[in-house]
């Protein structure tokens, strides 16, 4: 028997935001934008609240990042986010900005129009703030075995070598930085996320599938053949929508059918 | 109305190991590869059987016997009640799985649709029969 859940027909107590405070910019400041901020702090509890912030632009770097360290700097200091690289090859800053998964280093401000809204990823359980959870996600990355598998021992004089048109092939698929914008945009991975694999998993399982090195092809598409790891996806497109590197995972999921396909002949 | 504690998963599982959960099953697949074939069969089989029908609105009830009791007819009708009903209760069954999260409902729900849709499709091709054959 399936692990329970229960079923939710709404909203369950203590996850609607509520009204928060509001943070004016400084006097003088001529060209405001305002930033409506997900809070939640689980030392306080209670329901999450919305905060705005309005920032001084003159001031303030282009992208949705730069407002979020200029308030964390100079507003509040509690204001709880992940940043790293600030160049969109981390991962770390993703959240749900405008309604849209995006990294907040990449996102300009100017392509928002009205008050920028953001929200941590949606459907993981948040840590404070925009922090997501994403143990379970990068727990199922491990799963499928992200690394080479083979039985053949390296060549003694070298590298493993494929021909030009096999490195080819993982284009597309090595640039992911599993910033999980994909996996959280993606209704099947909301509904079933503890058994959906999801996009970021499956595009990294057909990386190495695609892998002319890899000797574990018909391992890891055993893996995967399963109505809910694999097949929850129903071809949605959010995923693809969503990746800021502008990936296709959809594409990737697809194409792990088709191998599937093609092996039960 | 549930309660906020019910969100909270008391468990002191290790998150590969509810990652990995059942292992694979093994199966999918066919389910798949079947919702695909038959949605494609239906393509021209079901505005074939709508427009014949239609045509058949208003004529006597001879002329419907003759009409299904053609075997062309009467095979292309009782193909397209099994691809529709086959595609039917696998397309509710996701249905019920993606958004049916109590094992029991969902366990019932799934049951009631696949008896619901082999009993129709049985009770669609007796009909055909019965016109075809049984006259």
């Amino acid at each position: 028997m399936v692990h329970s859940k229960p079923f939710f027909a709404a909203l369950p107590k203590g996850s609607k935001p509520g009204k928060g405070k509001t943070y004016q910019a400084a006097p003088g400041a001529k060209n405001t934008r305002a930033f409506q901020i997900y809070r939640w702090d689980p030392d306080q509890g209670g329901n999450p609240r919305l905060d705005t912030f309005e920032v001084d632009m003159d001031h303030c770097g282009p992208m949705v990042l730069d407002a979020l360290i200029k308030i964390k700097n100079e507003v509040d200091p509690s204001l709880t986010f992940r940043r790293s690289c600030r160049e969109g090859i981390c991962g770390s800053c993703a959240m749900n900005i405008d309604g849209k998964n995006a990294l907040a280093c990449l996102k300009p401000i100017k392509d928002v129009k009205g008050t920028i809204k953001i929200h941590p990823l949606p459907h993981m359980p948040v840590v404070k703030d925009l922090v997501p959870d994403l143990s379970l996600a990068y727990a199922q990355l491990r799963s499928i075995e992200p690394w080479l598998k083979t039985e053949t021992p390296p060549p003694p004089d070298g590298e493993r070598l494929q021909s030009r048109e096999e490195r080819a092939k993982l284009d597309g698929l090595w640039e992911c930085i599993l910033c999980f914008c994909c996996s959280t945009s993606c209704p099947s991975y909301w509904w079933n996320g503890d058994r959906y694999l999801g996009p970021a998993v499956l595009l990294a399982a057909y990386r190495w599938i695609s892998d002319s090195r890899d000797e574990a092809k018909g391992e890891r598409l055993d893996a995967l053949k399963d109505p809910f790891k694999l097949f929850r996806c129903h071809t949605i497109f959010n995923c693809t929508d969503a990746c800021p590197k502008g990936l296709n995972p959809a594409k990737a999921i697809g194409e792990l059918k088709l191998e599937i396909l093609e092996r039960e002949g | 109305m549930s309660e906020a504690s019910d969100l909270k998963i008391d468990t002191r599982r290790s998150f590969l190991g509810r990652a990995i959960g059942f292992g694979s099953s093994n199966t999918g697949f066919s389910f798949w590869w079947m919702q695909r074939l038959t949605s494609i069969a239906l393509l021209p089989l079901t505005p074939w059987l709508v427009f014949n029908i239609a045509a058949l609105v208003g004529q006597p009830v001879t002329a419907v016997h003759a009409w299904v009791g053609n075997p062309i007819n009467a095979t292309l009708i009782i193909a397209t009640l099994l691809c529709a009903f086959h595609h039917m209760h696998l397309g509710i069954q996701v249905v019920c799985e993606d958004y049916v999260h109590t094992d029991i409902s969902r366990m019932i729900l799934v049951l009631f649709v696949k008896a619901a849709s082999f009993l129709l499709c049985i009770a669609g091709i007796v009909a055909v029969l019965k016109m075809a054959i049984g006259g």
